[in-house]
């Protein structure tokens, strides 16, 4: 078996050639969704558990002080320790909710992103589900999580539970608009929806370098929208804890109540490697024209390191915001998005497409 | 719940698109206490009513059976954010009963501390702003600066929130050696940075959107509900007692009355920080002149108050403190009625948020600064 970490896809072909000699079709097939199914639950828990706790050491360091300290060097088991208080906590449901929709809605919301989850390429070899309309199927999954939202907030038959599932459902409906055509935008100029492609075609340069203006203009309309879309930051309305006490879960408790906080940072995660992949390169390392003996030494780290650390930045952008700014209002919310970010992405589209079409790219 | 209830049942009391929302007891934004009967169309506030009774502690029914200078000691756990003025209302009714004329160092400690409670109730006010319109950052700025002042109360008489300072003739101890120097640092420090708050919050973008326009109390509006103090000024009621009716050391002092007459909660905001400028500058005039002398004036062991009626009422941080002393000569009071700013600012809340979205009655609601001890006495 050989392994490289340039290369994820020497292993992994390994592994498929070595359990299809070893079991039946049908047997290989099964056995690797189970393992598939395993390294990504694995890595969605690990890496939800490190983003809170990042993102309380970040708010710590926002806010002048120095977060959790106690559990672990530097409160690194803190999120352990919480997450394991979490699972064994009472369910608590209310008697009049909805039974069967209040049991359903957090398991829409974390399946939903595991679903967007699967197409991102981490590093070469080293993503799930390639096929030619991956940043379409992403958008389509993506907005599954709203339904959940929405489910919740109804079904716990409690008042600013189902305030909070509006506000949520129309800032997600509304903001999947400009996530999809800021998405649009780089697919102009790509000429792909196929993650493996849109990587492959930023080896020379990232988009964001090489469709300069448009590109630049789309990537940030996708922070905001995206942000957005995961309920956080400045848009956190749904969850609004001075106005809604926390939102559509409210009535949520124990596991059911940590699959949204889960599913939240994974989302978080998703904005950010989706933002990596299609502005910033993917895992392709940073390379600047002629610079030979530059590119070269950039080429020595790895792409998953690459892929991690641009994802980290991402992330720590929307964090930063999401601890400075002031809540929008909900009339705010969605004049930001129909009266400016809408406009401005359609004058983007035409804009690339100039650009394309006239060839003023690098 | 049993008004709900009746409500419900009683349809025709409630239109079908409409939504009753219990908003507290237990919610965050409250900041305690008090409990909002919202009536709403989607997000839109239709009507307010405010419950309130929760934290009530009986304060006025008691001070009857009490001597003068223990009701000093309740008065702090009204508005427990602006204790020493309250300890001073009754200090100065009492004095004023028995003609007391206090040393002129009481008077220059009474009014600096006076001003240092004012900057350490804005200060916890502004964190608290920031937090109710999502701003989570203002919490810590506010309070490592709020803790320098609770530290300098701290060394000058024991106590960081309710300091019963005061006594009737005077302050209990003297001010601490160290005192002056302390203050003198303090307002040098926070010169530095108050401007941090403008850059955190004040200028930002969302921040003003979010609150230029809304909650609009007109002068008029504001006269009739009795509102004062900050809220009031926002409004173009020129209220402040420290310039109408200047106590302790007040007529000595050169400041500003802060008003502005934008009347929204932009304006409420502005005027308080303007206010922690002007309470520096106050400071900044006394804390070198502090006349040297007894910190209290010797008052016999059991004080009796004439027969008769007694008014003073003092500037705190959210507006006018009243305390109504009626005597009948005894050495406990036959009533005391507290008139606090809180109870009256919470009822102009209806007038001001009717029409706006939820999001902007927790921001108007912040604006008032409320203290919910302060409204139920």
């Amino acid at each position: 078996m050989a392994f490289n970490i340039y290369d994820f896809s020497n292993l992994t072909h390994t592994i498929h050639v070595g359990l299809q000699e070893s079991f039946s079709p049908f047997m290989a097939t099964t056995l690797e969704w189970v393992i598939v199914g395993t390294a990504y639950l694995l890595f969605v828990a690990l890496f939800g558990l490190l983003l809170v706790y990042a993102e309380r050491k970040v708010c710590a360091a926002f806010q002048q002080r120095l977060g959790p300290m106690r559990v672990g060097y530097w409160g690194l088991l803190q999120t352990i320790a919480d997450f394991i208080k979490l699972l064994m906590k009472e369910l608590i449901m209310p008697r009049k909710a909805d039974r069967f929709l209040y049991n359903l809605a957090p398991f829409i919301v974390i399946i939903a992103s595991f679903l967007a989850i699967a197409v991102i390429p981490f590093a070469p070899g080293l993503q799930s589900l390639d096929f030619d309309i991956g940043i379409f199927y992403l958008t389509a999954v993506s907005s599954v999580g709203v339904i959940g939202i929405l489910l919740a907030g109804w079904s716990s038959n409690n008042k600013y539970s189902l305030i909070g599932a509006m506000r949520s459902g129309a800032q997600i409906l509304s903001y999947e608009l400009s996530v999809s055509l800021s998405l649009l935008t780089m697919i102009v100029f790509a000429g792909s929806m196929q993650f493996s492609t849109i990587v492959e075609q930023q080896r020379g340069a990232w988009f964001i370098f090489s469709g300069h203006v448009p590109a630049i203009i789309a990537f940030i309309v996708f922070l905001i929208a995206g942000t957005a879309e995961t309920n956080r930051g400045p848009f956190d309305l749904a969850e609004a804890e001075s106005e809604l006490t926390a939102g559509f879960h409210t009535e949520y408790s124990g596991i059911k109540f940590a699959f949204f906080f889960l599913a939240e940072y994974i989302n978080l995660f998703i904005i950010s490697a989706v933002a990596t992949t299609v502005f910033l390169g993917g895992w392709m390392p940073l390379h600047f024209g002629n610079l030979e003996s530059f590119n070269h030494a950039m080429d020595f780290i790895p792409p998953i390191v690459w892929f991690f650390m641009k994802v980290w930045v991402v992330i720590f952008i929307i964090m930063w915001f999401k601890w400075t700014f002031p809540r929008l209002r909900v009339d705010q919310i969605l004049t930001l998005e129909w009266k400016y970010l809408l406009p401005i992405n359609l004058v983007n589209i035409l804009l690339m497409a100039l650009v394309v079409l006239t060839k003023f790219h690098f | 719940m049993s008004e709900i209830r009746e409500i419900i049942l009683n349809s025709d009391r409630l239109a079908t698109d409409e939504y009753l929302v219990n908003m507290g007891p237990q919610h965050p934004s409250t900041h305690g206490v008090l409990r909002m009967l919202v009536r709403l169309e989607g997000e839109k506030v239709l009507n307010i009513e405010p419950h309130i009774g929760y934290i009530h502690s009986g304060i006025e029914k008691m001070c009857e059976a009490i001597s003068y200078p223990q009701i000093i000691h309740l008065t702090d756990r009204m508005d427990y954010l602006s204790a020493h003025m309250n300890n001073e209302a009754v200090a100065l009714c009492v004095e004023k009963a028995l003609q007391v004329e206090v040393p002129d160092r009481v008077n220059y400690i009474r009014t600096i501390m006076d001003e240092l409670s004012r900057l350490a109730s804005h200060q916890l006010w502004w964190c608290v702003m920031g937090m109710d319109l999502g701003a989570l950052t203002t919490f810590f700025y506010g309070l490592r600066d709020r803790e320098k002042i609770l530290d300098i109360f701290e060394e000058t008489c024991g106590a960081r929130l309710t300091v019963n300072y005061n006594l009737p003739g005077g302050v209990m101890f003297d001010i601490h050696p160290n005192f002056q120097k302390r203050v003198k640092d303090f307002v040098k420090y926070f010169r530095t940075k108050l401007p941090e708050y403008d850059q955190l919050l004040s200028g930002n973008v969302i921040f003003r959107e979010r609150t230029s326009g809304i909650g609009y109390l007109s002068p008029a509006d504001a006269i009739e509900y009795g509102v004062t103090g900050p809220s009031g000024r926002a409004s173009g009621f020129s209220c402040d007692l420290r310039k109408h009716q200047p106590y302790s050391a007040y007529p000595l002092v050169k400041f500003n009355e802060i008003l502005d007459h934008r009347c929204d909660t932009l304006a409420r905001y502005e005027v308080r920080i303007k206010e922690m400028y002007e309470s520096l500058s106050i400071i900044d005039q006394l804390i070198d002149n502090i006349p040297e002398g007894e910190y209290a004036v010797k008052m016999k062991g059991v004080i009796k108050l004439p027969e008769g009626e007694f008014f003073q009422r003092v500037e705190t941080a959210r507006g006018e403190f009243g305390v109504f002393v009626i005597s009948d000569g005894k050495k406990n009071p036959y009533r005391v009625k507290f008139r606090s700013p809180g109870f009256s600012n919470l009822f102009a809340l209806n007038k001001m948020a009717k029409g706006h979205k939820i999001a902007d009655l927790v921001a108007i609601m912040s604006t008032l600064d409320l203290v919910i001890p302060d409204i139920d006495r």
